[in-house]
C-alpha cells in the first residue's frame, strides 16, 4: 500500500483566513450598532458549529458502533470535521456574555411577574445552564480526544485493538450524544422562547444535525477526492451510502419536523400554536414555505433514485446544498425571536457564513496536516476500498 | 443421536419429485460468494444471457459481474405508489369534505395536514403490494403458476446454504455438455439438470387456469374459512368456556320468558318514590293554594356555598351569576326579571320553592334535576345576593 500523503495548499489557510476576518469585523461592527442581533447571529453560528463538530463525532461513533465497513476510507474526514469540538469551548464564552440579550428568562424582573417562568426557574435559571453546557462541552472534549487519539495510534501499528476501544467508547457515547444534543438544543434554542414547548424539538434538531454531519462529510470527500487528496482507490459505490444516509436522515428530518406540525396543529391550543404562528407572519411565512422545499422536497426528488447517489458531480451540489438547508433551518428556529413579524436578512447575518466557513477551512488545514487523510492502517480499510454494489 | 435425526429430516427436505418434462435449465451449486461472483462473470462474459444467480442473502458486486442492466422495477414502484398517494388523497378528501361532513375542533371539513399520514400509508401499501405482484408475475412466469426451479434440490440449496446459478435451455448459446464443463471448470460442488414441471406424461406446462391447480386452492380457502369459524364461534363457547356469557341478569332491550307481557324491564308499583326525591305536595297548583313551610335547612357557611355551587350551574345560565337578570344567553332565550325586585323580596322561602319546583311562565320545572335540600340551599343564597344588593342602613355599622 502506498498512501503518499499530499497536504491541502497553504491557501486554504489563507483563504480561510481572510474569511473568519471580514466575518469577524462584521459580527464586531454589528456589535456596536445592534447588540442584541450580533448575538442572535452569534448564538446562528455557534448552533450550525455545533451541528458540524458535534454531529460528525457522533458518525465517527455510530461508525463503530454498527461496524461500517464502507465509511472506513472516509472515517478521517469526518473525525478532522469533528475538531471543530475543542473550538467549541472557546466559541461559547462569547455568548455567556449576551445572555440577557438572548434570553428572556434571564431577567429576574419578568421572571419575578411570569407565572409560568417561575415554575420553569427550577431548570431555567442561569446557573443550572452553565453548568449544563460546560457538561455537555465536557463530554464531548473528552469523547473527541479518547476516539480520535485511538485512531491515530492506529495509524502506526494496525492493531485491531483499537478498533476494539473505539467500539466501546462509541457504545458509552452515542446515548450520551442523543441527551448531550437533546439538552443543548432546549437550552440554546428552545429557551429563546421560554414559555413554549415541544417535547420532539430536541429529535428535531438531532435529525437535522445528522443531515448536516452527513453532508459536511461529503461535500468534504469529494472536494478532497477531485483534488487527489484521498486514496484514488476510492471508487464512486463508497459514496452511495453517504448519499443514501444523508437522504434518509432527511426524510427522518421532514417525519419529525411534519410530526410536530401535525400535533400542533391538531390540539390547536394557544399556548403551543403562537410559535408556529410566530414563522407565518409576513415574509416569515415565505422562509417556512422554502424551509419545506430547500430541506425536503427538492433534496428527496433529486436524491430518490439509486444512480443520483453515486453520482459525484451530483453529491458535489447536493452536499453543500443541504448545509444551506441546515443553515436555514436553524435560522428559522432561532430569528423569529429577534425578528418579529417579518424575517430580515443584511449585512450583519454575513457573518455566519464568512465565519462558519472560514473557521472550518482553518481548523481542517491545521488538523489535516498533522494526520493522514484516510485511516491507512486501519484492519477495515482494504474491505472498505472493495465495497462496490 | 440428535445430529442423525436432523440429517434424516435433511434429506427428507431435499427430495424432490422426479419430473417428466423437457430440459429447463441446467444449474451449478458453488459453496463460497468467491466463487460464485468469478462463475457469473465467467458465465455471463462467455456470452450466455439466459441465466440467472441466487443466493441466500444479497450481495455486493453481484450486480457488475452479472453485467445486468439497470432495473426498472423502481418505476413501477414509483408509479404504484403515487396512484395510491393520489388514490388517498382523493378518498380523505370526498370522505371527509363531501360525503360525511363532521365538525371536529372546529377545523375545516377537509385539511391536508391529517391526510398526509394516510398519503403516506397509502402510498407504502400500494407500492409494496405491486411489487410483490410483480415478483410473482416475473418470477412464476404468468400464466405458468409456478417456476420450474421451484421444489427442485437446487433451490432448497441456494435458500438455506448453497449459492446457485443455472442458465436456461432457451438461450441461443445453449448445449448441455458444454454448460456442465463451463460449470465444473470453476469449481461446481454439484451439477443439476432441471424439467419443466411435468408429473403426468404429454403435459409440458401448469397454467394458472388448472382445474387442480384452481381446485386445491379454493379447497384450502373453504377448509381454512371452516376451521376457522368453527373455532371462533362453536369451539370457544362450548360448555366450560361461556366466558360469563350467560349470567342470571336481566339485559336491557331483550325479552322476557317469566312475565306475561314480555317485557323484561318492570314499571315500578304505583306510588313508588325515588331516593332522595320526595315528591312535592303541591305540584302543579296555583302559588296560593300552598302551605308556607319555613326553609328546613340552617344558614352555615357549608349550605350557602352549596346553594351558591348549585345556583351558578342551575340558575346563573338565565338569571346571571347575581340575580340580576343578565344572563350569559341573552339574546337567545326570553330574559326572567331581576331577582332583586320588591316582589321576590317579599316572598317567603316556600314561594321561591314553588317557583323552582313548579316553574313559572318560560321557567320549567327543575324538580328532577336539583335535590330537595338544594333547592332550599339555593334559597338561602339567594337570600344573600338580595341582601348583598339592598343592604339596610344597620348593616353599616360594624358589630
Amino acid at each position: 500500500m502506498d498512501n503518499i500523503k499530499k497536504s491541502l495548499p497553504d491557501s486554504v489557510n489563507k483563504k480561510g483566513g481572510i474569511m473568519l476576518l471580514s466575518g469577524v469585523i462584521i459580527l464586531l461592527a454589528a456589535f456596536v450598532f445592534e447588540p442584541q442581533r450580533a448575538f442572535f447571529d452569534y448564538l446562528w453560528i455557534y448552533m450550525f458549529l455545533v451541528s458540524i463538530g458535534v454531529g460528525s463525532l457522533a458518525l465517527v461513533g455510530l461508525e463503530y458502533l454498527v461496524g461500517a465497513t464502507w465509511s472506513t476510507p472516509f472515517r478521517r474526514v469526518t473525525e478532522i470535521l469533528a475538531s471543530l469540538t475543542p473550538v467549541l469551548i472557546i466559541l461559547v464564552i462569547p455568548l455567556f456574555f449576551g445572555l440577557h440579550d438572548l434570553f428572556h428568562w434571564t431577567h429576574h424582573e419578568v421572571v419575578e411577574s411570569d407565572k409560568i417562568l417561575q415554575s420553569k426557574s427550577p431548570y431555567l435559571n442561569v446557573e443550572f445552564f452553565s453548568i449544563r453546557t460546560a457538561f455537555c462541552l465536557l463530554l464531548w472534549l473528552v469523547f473527541f480526544f479518547m476516539i480520535t487519539r485511538n485512531s491515530e495510534k492506529q495509524d502506526l501499528d494496525g492493531n485491531p485493538l483499537y478498533t476494539k476501544k473505539n467500539i466501546m467508547l462509541s457504545t458509552i457515547f452515542t446515548p450520551f450524544f442523543v441527551i448531550t444534543i437533546t439538552v443543548t438544543s432546549i437550552d440554546w434554542m428552545m429557551s429563546l422562547e421560554p414559555h413554549w414547548f415541544s417535547t420532539i424539538y430536541g429529535v428535531y434538531y438531532f435529525a437535522g444535525t445528522v443531515v448536516a454531519s452527513f453532508a459536511a462529510t461529503t461535500c468534504a470527500a469529494v472536494f478532497l477526492k477531485e483534488g487527489g487528496y484521498l486514496d484514488p482507490r476510492i471508487k464512486n459505490d463508497s459514496f452511495y451510502s453517504l448519499g443514501t444516509l444523508m437522504f434518509g436522515f432527511n426524510v427522518f428530518w421532514a417525519y419529525i419536523g411534519f410530526s410536530q406540525y401535525l400535533l400542533i396543529w391538531y390540539a390547536d391550543l394557544p399556548e403551543e400554536t403562537f410559535w408556529l404562528i410566530h414563522r407565518w407572519e409576513g415574509s416569515w411565512m415565505f422562509v417556512s414555505i422554502a424551509l419545506l422545499f430547500v430541506h425536503f422536497i427538492i433534496p428527496f426528488l433529486v436524491l430518490v433514485g439509486r444512480r443520483a447517489k453515486t453520482n459525484i458531480g451530483l453529491l458535489k451540489i447536493m452536499a453543500p446544498w443541504m448545509l444551506f438547508a441546515h443553515a436555514l433551518d436553524l435560522y428559522w428556529l432561532i430569528f423569529p425571536t429577534y425578528f418579529k413579524g417579518n424575517a430580515g436578512f443584511s449585512w450583519p447575518e454575513l457573518s455566519f457564513p464568512l465565519i462558519v466557513i472560514g473557521l472550518t477551512m482553518i481548523v481542517f488545514k491545521t488538523v489535516s496536516d498533522r494526520k493522514n487523510m484516510i485511516p491507512v492502517k486501519d484492519p477495515k480499510l482494504q474491505a472498505g476500498l472493495d465495497f462496490h454494489l | 443421536m440428535f445430529g442423525r435425526i436432523l440429517n434424516k429430516f435433511n434429506e427428507e427436505f431435499l427430495k424432490s419429485e422426479p419430473r417428466k418434462g423437457e430440459l429447463f435449465a441446467v444449474s451449478a451449486l458453488y459453496d463460497t460468494p468467491d466463487q460464485i461472483i468469478t462463475a457469473a462473470e465467467k458465465v455471463s462474459g462467455s456470452g450466455y444471457r439466459k441465466f440467472d444467480v441466487l443466493t441466500p442473502y444479497p450481495m455486493h458486486g453481484l450486480d457488475a459481474a452479472m453485467r445486468l442492466r439497470e432495473t426498472k422495477i423502481g418505476w413501477v414502484g414509483l408509479l404504484a405508489g403515487m396512484s395510491g398517494t393520489t388514490l388517498a388523497f382523493v378518498m380523505i378528501w370526498w370522505m371527509v369534505g363531501i360525503d360525511y361532513k363532521n365538525v371536529i375542533g372546529g377545523k375545516p371539513f377537509f385539511n391536508i395536514p391529517p391526510s398526509i399520514p394516510i398519503m403516506f400509508e397509502l402510498t407504502i401499501l400500494l407500492s409494496a403490494l405491486t411489487l410483490v405482484a410483480f415478483l410473482i408475475a416475473v418470477f412464476n412466469k404468468l400464466p405458468s403458476n409456478a417456476n420450474p426451479l421451484m421444489d427442485t434440490e437446487f433451490m432448497k440449496h441456494v435458500t438455506s446454504d448453497k449459492f446457485g446459478i443455472y442458465i436456461e435451455a432457451k438461450d441461443p448459446k445453449f448445449n448441455q455438455s458444454e454448460v456442465k464443463t463451463l460449470f465444473s471448470s470453476f469449481g461446481a460442488s454439484k451439477i443439476y439438470d432441471i424439467n419443466s414441471v411435468a408429473y403426468d406424461e404429454g403435459k409440458t406446462k401448469n397454467p394458472i387456469l388448472d382445474f387442480k391447480f384452481i381446485g386445491n386452492i379454493i379447497g384450502i380457502g373453504i377448509v381454512t374459512a371452516l376451521v376457522s369459524y368453527f373455532i371462533l364461534n362453536v369451539l370457544l363457547f362450548l360448555p366450560p368456556f361461556n366466558w360469563m356469557h350467560h349470567q342470571a341478569k336481566v339485559l336491557p332491550q331483550t325479552e322476557s320468558k317469566f312475565f306475561k307481557d314480555g317485557f323484561s324491564m318492570r314499571k315500578p308499583v304505583e306510588g313508588t318514590v325515588a331516593r332522595g326525591f320526595i315528591p312535592y305536595e303541591f305540584k302543579g297548583m296555583h302559588d296560593t293554594m300552598i302551605v308556607e313551610t319555613p326553609n328546613p335547612l340552617p344558614v352555615t357557611k357549608k349550605v350557602l356555598e352549596r346553594g351558591k355551587n348549585r345556583f351558578d350551574i342551575y340558575c346563573s345560565p338565565c338569571h346571571g351569576y347575581y340575580g340580576k337578570g343578565d344572563s350569559r344567553l341573552r339574546g337567545q332565550f326570553p330574559v326572567p326579571p331581576t331577582l332583586h325586585s320588591e316582589k321576590v323580596r317579599n316572598w317567603k322561602d316556600a314561594n321561591i320553592y314553588h317557583v323552582i319546583t313548579n316553574g313559572q311562565n318560560v321557567m320549567p320545572s327543575y324538580e328532577k334535576s336539583i335535590s330537595r335540600d338544594d333547592r332550599w340551599a339555593i334559597i338561602h343564597y339567594l337570600r344573600v345576593l338580595q341582601r348583598s344588593q339592598n343592604a339596610p342602613d344597620s348593616d353599616l355599622e360594624g358589630k
